[in-house]
């Protein structure tokens, strides 16, 4: 027999808080290995000490056998002198300066949780905080690192006897689980009333009576506050609607089961994945023609997005409640979602009848995330919950590190070192005071507990963003100006580890060109480090600035006044908005507050208003979704649009005109919108086909905003592969602007790495 | 062009060059005028240019807007205006006709404002390299009270104060070119406020004073909020804006906190004298809309809130050029 060997190893990657040391424990027991394991905050370190086959076995399955929840990206060995020591331990975790420790996100409850959850038997039967190492609160009770018990929210709760021994058992699942708890020494559950006043009782039976009583409920969740009605309750959600201030944004339903959720949308494969995986998004599919929910719950969309119960206290008042609920962000229009409980039930109070709520305190604001599911493929729209902080892994080196600032709205930001970029969570509008603080605290805590020290930072190219004005107020660092639809093209790229060059197609509503005009409908050829504006949409003016944003009506008169001039035909946008119509066209002529754009986004609106779909919005996209969701599939006709001789402007100008045609000519808007949609994506083609025979690039990068118009997706990526082109599409990040401070940050990369 | 827009460009044009290349301890304090010492005596000196487009407005001229501009400049820092001087440039072919115009406006302007104009000069440049007519105006005036008027007064509890209806100036300009097909009933703010200041500075302590002209409110309450290291938070509904102007300003698209007025002023007060302070604004006929549109307060250092009617809090920000839409 060969002599005992001993090693030592260092396991990088997103291995605490997901039960990788008791794996280890379980591991060098199978192994017959001695030795110690520990988390520092550099990870997992471990002395292992065994006859070679045994230390092989062991090292092998540190990768092979890792828990569900582990992300291993290294394991670092060397040889060291045996000691002889009898047994294996699991040694107390130690502080450092570095921060190579990665932070989970938080996880849905695991089927062993729920099993304990429902069984009477067990001391944590209906426990709405029952969590263990494979499930449970993560990134948004972690205040720090490493990853221990006082470094999260749970730290000011003493465990009890019990929950301490399974928290000492290497073999328990809760083995080390850091939000161990039980109803001896967990958070309490409470439900208030509207005045702020305690109601007696189980809380969670109470809110279950209130919800089918069809009250407003606020329920804390994960990553901030709720608002939970009874889906198929009209009036409590209309009530919901009116008293949120919110006209028409979509409200997510959570359903009991998978069955309940498969009643309401048709659910493919990958979608049922999605649903009933550990990250528990918002998935956003074909609502069925049945489905129970009130019109308010999704007015104007074919689609619904579904969630399910994540989190015990989700999975008992879901199985209490029997049947879908609305369950929506906790606050008002356009602010943040509340996370503290002070702040929740100030501002909450003119919504919800009462709070479900606890005192396990939320540390970073999460969003729920939203996917949807394009062509078999998860398509992410808004990146956060159950995803964050989980690296992005992209082939490449960041040679130092780095910090992009991300776009103003929908902002997410990302730090970056190594191999590794931390994609933030959902952000939101920064012009709100409490979402740029959100902004500027989650920098500071992203940079503290990954180890970053920005020695770069990225941002837009707009002077009036205030991510760009934040990142010009940095000291200390190297700045670097990515223009907006650049960086989405390389987060397209970042999203597939496809080096480009490629032809970028950057559809958007509007980011700041390098002319210092709106761009938003562009042809890029583009890689990491730099692009050219191969094309764009043709420029109109918008007429009032951030105005025409708010009013699509006033593109269609920019569009209009365009095609026609003075010789306008009698069509019924004009005569909806008579008064201001002719204000409007004089600003567009005059270039009065209009400044000039390529936007595809503002096409959309054009057309939008012209078939009367939508003539003023209360959210972003709303129009273009409205415009989308009215297309019939059936109609194949298509729109035909100019391109430019020299350079390849799309006369996008065509389109409405034909639009206008057959506005006036009485055509179905059904089959307008759906001859809009083939139209434009039919120009693209063509444009882009021109592009490839000018380059020779055969690869095509599809990112902004726009593109989560799936129906110009589909017919997009579709006539792109029958030309023979290869598309790239978004699987990881999302292609609007939550995914520019990726592309920011592997361009800011690129660089560098081209000039050291 | 984005550098005379009154925002943040104005701000780095004016620091880069001007303070740098002419550095002495009056110019640094950025003031509207010059606190200077003459034999003694304290005299507030200043100057401006004006190059309004079209050069007759409803409610005034830029003869009007020179006077009154530049007696407002010395006003806000206390002073009693005295003397102005007048300085013409006159492109080639100017009709005599709107010069006597522009001089009578002046003269009756100087009357109300008990102000002589006692030199002047004027240069002709050639047909093209001028826009009719721009008129620079310089005035002394005498400072003959105690008081220690600055952005370094300010202090958390203060209450900030607007003079009047703001925004009617610049959207009386947008309209008087006569390019947009809109109609308003609308004549310019353009005024001497140096009597209002005057009864306010009697009454009150009072801890800044400015003219909102370029870049609106908006920008006033920037540079103050950033000088004093203090945050301002305005309430929207306080903020006095008549229901035409507003309206015009939702068609054009503008925040009418950032239009030029050329007749109001922004004050901080000590906030225990807020109510009087209005009060006695209120009683002059050019104070009549005089509101408390918010307060002082510690955080956050250097930003502008505003507490929307909607009960958000969005972020007043000194804009770097134009605006332009930050919506993606
Ligand atoms: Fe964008
Ligand atoms: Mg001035
Ligand atoms: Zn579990
Ligand atoms: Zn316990």
């Amino acid at each position: 027999m060969l002599p005992a060997q001993r090693i030592r190893v260092r396991v990088q990657g997103l291995v605490q808080g997901v039960g990788f040391r008791p794996f280890v424990y379980g591991l060098a027991t199978e192994y017959g290995v001695t030795g110690f394991v520990g988390n520092d905050s550099g990870g997992v370190f471990i002395e292992a000490e065994g006859h070679p086959p045994a230390l092989d076995g062991f090292v092998a399955g540190l990768r092979r056998q890792a828990p569900p929840l582990a992300l291993v990206e290294h394991v670092i060995i060397e040889v060291t002198e045996p000691l002889g020591e009898a047994g294996f331990r699991i040694v107390p975790s130690e502080g450092g300066a570095r921060r190579d420790a990665l932070v989970a996100p938080d996880t849905a409850t695991c089927d062993d949780c729920l099993a304990e959850l429902s069984d009477p038997a067990c001391r944590r039967y209906r426990h709405p905080f029952a969590n263990c190492t494979n499930c449970g609160p993560r990134f948004t009770i972690v205040t720090g690192v490493p990853y221990d018990r006082d470094a999260t929210t749970m730290a000011g709760f003493a465990m009890c006897a019990e929950c301490e021994r399974e928290y000492r058992d290497p073999v328990d699942r809760r083995f080390h689980a850091q939000p161990v708890c039980c109803p001896a020494c967990g958070p309490t559950l409470r439900l208030l009333g509207a005045d702020g006043r305690p109601m007696p009782g189980d809380p969670v039976t109470t809110a279950v009576e209130w919800l089918q009583r069809g009250c407003i409920l606020a329920v804390k969740g994960l990553g901030g506050y709720h608002l939970a009605v009874l889906a198929d309750h009209e009036r409590a959600v209309a009530t919901l609607r009116a008293r949120k201030r919110r006209e028409a944004r979509p409200f997510a339903v959570m359903a009991p089961d998978l069955a309940a959720a498969d009643a309401l949308v048709h659910l493919e494969p990958e979608a049922i994945r999605l649903l009933t995986g550990s990250r528990s998004p918002i998935v956003l599919a074909p609502r069925r023609e049945d489905a129970a929910v009130a019109e308010a719950v999704a007015p104007g969309s074919r689609d619904l997005g579904v969630m399910l119960p994540h989190t015990p206290l989700h999975h008992l008042l879901a199985a209490q409640v029997a049947q879908p609920f609305v369950l929506t962000s906790g606050n008002l229009s356009d602010e943040p979602i509340a996370c503290q409980d002070a702040d929740a039930l100030r501002r909450l109070a003119p919504v919800a009848d009462g709070f479900l709520l606890h005192d396990r305190r939320i540390h970073v604001r999460a969003d729920d995330s939203l996917v949807r599911v394009f062509r078999g493929r998860e398509m992410p729209i808004r990146r956060s919950r159950g995803y964050v902080p989980a690296p992005v892994a992209v082939p490449w080196m960041f040679p130092r590190p780095v910090l992009a600032c991300g776009a103003e709205l929908k902002n997410t930001f990302c730090v970056a070192k190594g191999t590794q970029a931390f994609l933030s969570h959902h952000i939101g509008d920064l012009e709100n005071y409490e979402t740029l603080r959100s902004f500027t605290e989650g920098i500071d805590h992203f940079c503290r507990i990954f180890g970053v020290r920005p020695a770069v930072v990225a941002h837009d190219l707009h002077p009036e963003y205030l991510s760009t004005k934040y990142a010009l107020d940095r000291e200390d660092c190297d700045l670097l100006a990515v223009q907006h639809h650049h960086a989405h093209i390389a987060s397209c790229l970042a999203d597939n580890g496809h080096e480009g060059p490629v032809i970028g197609v950057a559809f958007d509503g509007l980011g700041y060109g390098e002319d210092g005009t709106l761009w938003g409908g562009e042809l890029l050829v583009a890689d990491l480090e730099t692009f050219r504006r191969a094309g764009h949409l043709e420029p109109v003016p918008m007429p009032g600035g951030a105005a025409a944003v708010r009013q699509p009506w006033r593109m269609a008169a920019a569009y209009l006044d365009q095609i026609y001039g003075d010789a306008l035909p009698d069509l019924p946008v004009t005569n909806r908005h008579k008064g201001n119509w002719a204000t409007a066209v004089s600003m567009a002529r005059t270039g009065t507050n209009a400044p000039l754009t390529s936007s595809a986004g503002r096409l959309f609106d054009a057309v939008a208003a012209l078939t009367g779909v939508r003539d003023v919005i209360t959210y972003e996209g709303q129009a273009a979704a409205e415009l989308e969701a009215r297309v019939d599939p059936a109609e194949t006709g298509a729109y035909s649009a100019r391109l430019g001789e020299d350079t390849l402007i799309i006369k996008s100008g065509d389109l409405v005109h034909a639009v206008a045609e057959d506005v006036l000519a009485g055509v179905a808007v059904e089959r307008i919108a759906a001859r809009f949609h083939n139209g434009l994506a039919a120009v693209v083609v063509r444009a882009v086909r021109e592009l490839h025979r000018q380059t020779g690039l055969d690869t095509v990068a599809l990112s902004g905003g726009v593109f989560q118009n799936v129906v110009l997706l589909e017919r997009l990526a579709h006539g792109l592969e029958q030309a023979g082109l290869t598309v790239l599409l978004h699987h990881r990040v999302p292609p609007g602007d939550g995914g520019i401070s990726l592309g920011q940050a592997v361009i800011a990369a690129a660089r560098e790495r081209a000039t050291t | 062009l984005a550098h005379g827009a009154g925002g943040k460009a104005t701000q780095t044009l004016v620091e880069a060059v001007f303070v740098d290349a002419f550095r002495n301890p009056a110019l640094e304090s950025l003031d509207d005028g010059a606190l200077v010492d003459v034999n003694g005596g304290r005299m507030v000196f200043t100057t401006d240019s004006y190059v309004v487009s079209p050069l007759f407005f409803p409610g005034g001229d830029i003869g009007d807007l020179a006077v009154n501009g530049t007696v407002n400049d010395l006003a806000v820092c206390g002073a009693r205006p005295l003397y102005l001087s007048a300085g013409f440039i006159l492109e080639e072919g100017f009709p005599i006709a709107d010069l006597r115009r522009i001089t009578a406006s002046m003269a009756a302007a100087a009357a109300r404002a008990g102000v002589q104009i006692v030199t002047g000069d004027t240069k002709v440049v050639q047909r093209g390299s001028g826009d009719g007519c721009y008129v620079t105006t310089s005035g002394v005036g005498v400072l003959d009270r105690e008081l220690t008027l600055g952005v370094l007064s300010v202090r958390p509890g203060d209450a900030v104060i607007v003079s009047g209806p703001i925004g009617e100036h610049g959207i009386t300009i947008m309209i008087a070119r006569g390019e947009l097909d809109i109609e308003a009933d609308l004549t310019s703010d353009t005024a001497a406020i140096h009597e209002l200041v005057a009864a306010l500075l009697d009454a009150v302590p009072v801890h800044m004073l400015r003219d909102a002209t370029r870049g609106g409110v908006a920008t006033v309450l920037n540079e103050v909020a950033q000088a004093a290291g203090t945050a301002i938070v305005v309430e929207e509904s306080a903020v006095p804006v008549r229901p035409i102007v507003n309206g015009a300003c939702e068609l054009l698209g503008l925040d009418p906190l950032y239009v030029a007025c050329e007749g109001r002023f922004v004050a901080v007060v000590d906030g225990s004298y807020a109510d009087t302070a209005v009060e006695v604004l209120r009683r002059h006929p050019l104070g009549e809309g005089a509101a408390v549109v918010g307060r002082v307060e510690a955080d956050p250092a250097g930003l502008v809130l505003l507490k929307t009617t909607f009960g958000g809090t969005r972020i007043v920000d000194m804009l770097v050029g134009d605006p332009l839409p930050r919506i993606c």
